[in-house]
């Protein structure tokens, strides 16, 4: 049945852009922040940075990609609703 | 013309837009009331859901936030942007998918029982009032301040409106209004930030203006760090919350973000799965706007504040200011009580630093401070902008009118799905199941108008609790309806047990931690100190704990008892495909 070979595509999907939400606002943001901030970037802090700006916009880049790649994943499993 | 005429006129022309809206869009069907139809577009619908999330904290307080924080204050940036990215991956398609009315009736369905339908209806209601009465109180205090109106009229006016496009047009007059109300907040905001960032840096950019530097070589940021050090603060970029309690604390807002039902249940507006998923992208790139702006307004307030009172470095000749030369917006400021000064050692200067600071204490003793004489209300840094930046008078009309859109939007968001929970999910499917659809709808816009009035009576007199309960609706959003939603769409497993056992343990988990600490109703059992919470979590980051419980009883609870029946495994392919075959 092609929803079970659609969803795992889908799964994949997701499980590859929470791993960045997660790296990018936790990993960088918190849990790496003090190491981050030894780093100068732009006039910034690098681990500041990813604390009060850098992680909205992956976080913005990271649902406009999805949900563009989901479209193909749509078409390409025939469940698109067009 | 002077301030208040022109505040007045501007203020009253947003007014007028948003009745026009209303009367154009009344609502004809339980369809248009609950859901607008369906028929939203995705970049319209995104504008929607930005002005429904941003409230009058997000407007007048969270700069402020941030610019007495510092890095502290990104728990809040990451958490309410990072739970869009939640939605958009782990809900928001599957719910347009399932195509019904509201947050609780998926939870029925899916957990087929109407048991888990009341519990999420609680869970709803406990989380959107909460929300609300900040939010008309929020609408109070701007009228007061910037139209010189007693608090009470304010809030009737404000009532006044939210009934008549809410009540009236239901999901599709608060759609449109909420676009409108958009493009009135972000125009506030960014507006004066822009001139700001100029003045300081040179740069018009506040997202550019915050990496800037302030002198040559020297950056923005770092500058900030070392005015606040010198005068005993904790350095800006660092912050002083320990990482775990960070950490939690972030997850709690972006998970509770997520599971808000008045946010959910926006993309149930819009025609295709596709478009809920775009929707979502919509919406943070119009939040993005105005949560990347915030953070470098923070930063440059309290540089301006700060260098305002400390004019040259600490121990210097004539460092200090000097009361009688303040600035013109300083006695503005004076005059509403949000910035005070009491010169506690009468030497006619103004002193501001951190007098709880042990290592700075014996230099301030030896220039003959004897305490901070500053005491500054975190909104001024919002509302007070236009005016250090030196604006024209129209700008600081449009910022009262912005406050007013951001708290009106969220107000109107929240009541409605207070009266889709009590129309939709308790009136008809619990008491009434023959109800018609006209007669459905008129319950909806009576019990509306009731949670309106309601909202009011609580802005006006807030229990004591109001200011501690945003915890407890991100926590309870969290570790309710988040876990719930979630696990009735990834697993075919969890059955009613567990979703009714797990929505249980995770709502009484965080609010019970919550009132021994904070104490709602009775005096806390605990002082709300770092080494008295379980593992070093706040309670603002409870929720992030009872939402793992909840999953974890959920799970376990689902294994120990019998399947659910095929129907929900019917139910659960089918919101899991776009189109099914």
């Amino acid at each position: 049945m092609n929803s079970n070979s659609y969803w795992r595509d889908n799964l994949r999907l997701i499980g590859i852009c929470l791993i960045v939400w997660f790296t990018c606002s936790y990993g960088f943001g918190v849990l790496l922040v003090d190491e981050l901030n030894r780093i100068q970037f732009a006039g910034f802090k690098l681990g500041f940075w990813f604390a009060q700006q850098g992680s909205i916009y992956v976080f913005l880049v990271l649902i406009f990609f999805y949900a563009h790649r989901m479209a193909s994943i749509d078409k390409k499993h025939d469940v698109d609703e067009d | 013309m002077d301030l208040q005429t022109l505040t007045y006129l501007v203020v009253g022309a947003t007014f007028a837009l948003y009745i026009a809206i209303a009367f154009k869009s009344k609502a004809r069907s339980t369809g248009d009331f609950y859901v607008a139809g369906k028929n939203v577009h995705p970049i319209a619908n995104g504008m929607a859901t930005a002005a429904d999330w941003m409230s009058a904290a997000s407007f007048l307080s969270m700069a402020g936030l941030i610019a007495f924080l510092g890095y502290d204050g990104s728990v809040y940036l990451m958490g309410w942007t990072g739970g869009y990215v939640l939605l958009a991956l782990l809900l928001a398609p599957y719910l347009r998918k399932f195509g019904k009315f509201t947050v609780p009736e998926f939870i029925g369905d899916r957990y087929y029982s109407q048991t888990a339908r009341v519990v999420a209806v609680i869970c709803l209601i406990v989380i959107s009032f909460t929300y609300v009465a900040g939010q008309m109180r929020g609408v109070g205090i701007v009228f007061s301040r910037f139209l010189s109106i007693p608090i009470e009229l304010g809030l009737i006016v404000g009532m006044a409106i939210v009934f008549l496009y809410a009540v009236l047009g239901g999901m599709k007059g608060i759609t449109y209004t909420q676009v409108a109300q958009y493009c009135v907040l972000i125009f506030a905001y960014t507006l004066p930030a822009v001139f700001i960032s100029f003045q300081v840096t040179g740069n018009p950019i506040p997202q550019l203006a915050f990496g800037s530097e302030v002198a040559p070589g020297v950056s923005l940021l770092e500058k900030l760090d070392q005015i606040v050090t010198d005068l005993g603060f904790a350095e800006y970029t660092s912050g002083t919350k320990s990482t775990i309690d960070v950490f939690f604390i972030t997850l709690a807002l972006m998970v509770g973000t997520a599971g808000l039902p008045h946010v959910l249940v926006r993309f149930f507006t819009v025609p295709k799965v596709r478009d809920a998923r775009a929707s979502a992208a919509w919406a943070l790139l119009f939040i993005a706007v105005l949560y990347t702006t915030a953070p470098s307004v923070g930063a440059l307030a309290r540089l301006n504040l700060t260098t305002t009172i400390q004019r040259s470095p600490v121990g210097t000749e004539n460092a200090n200011m000097v009361y009688a030369e303040r600035p013109e917006w300083f006695r503005t400021w004076e005059d509403t009580g949000l910035l005070r000064v009491n010169d506690l050692n009468n030497d006619g200067k103004v002193q501001y630093y951190n007098d709880t600071d042990p290592d700075f204490a014996p230099r301030a003793k030896a220039m003959g401070w004897k305490g901070n004489e500053l005491t500054v209300d975190r909104d001024i840094i919002v509302l007070a902008n236009p005016e250090i930046a030196g604006l024209p008078d129209w700008v600081i009309a449009f910022v009262a009118a912005g406050g007013i859109a951001a708290a009106l939007s969220t107000a109107a968001g929240l009541l409605l799905v207070i009266s889709a929970a009590v129309s939709h999910d308790l009136a008809k499917s619990v008491f009434a199941r023959s109800l018609s659809d006209r007669a459905e709808l008129r319950v909806g816009r009576i019990s509306a108008g009731v949670a309106i009035l309601l909202a009011g009576y609580l802005g006006y007199n807030p229990p004591g609790f109001v200011a501690q309960v945003v915890a407890l609706a991100f926590g309870l959003a969290a570790a309710s309806l988040f876990p719930a939603i979630l696990l009735g769409i990834f697993s075919m497993r969890v059955n009613r047990e567990g979703a009714i056992a797990g929505m249980l343990t995770g709502l009484l988990f965080t609010m019970g931690y919550i009132v021994y600490f904070k104490g709602i109703f009775i005096e806390p059992l605990a002082e709300n100190i770092a080494a008295n919470w379980l593992f070093g979590i706040s309670p603002e980051g409870i929720g992030a704990v009872g939402m793992i419980l909840n999953f974890t009883v959920s799970l376990i609870v689902s294994a120990a008892t019998k399947k659910p029946p095929e129907g929900v495994r019917v139910m659960v392919q089918s919101i899991r495909v776009p189109r099914s075959n």
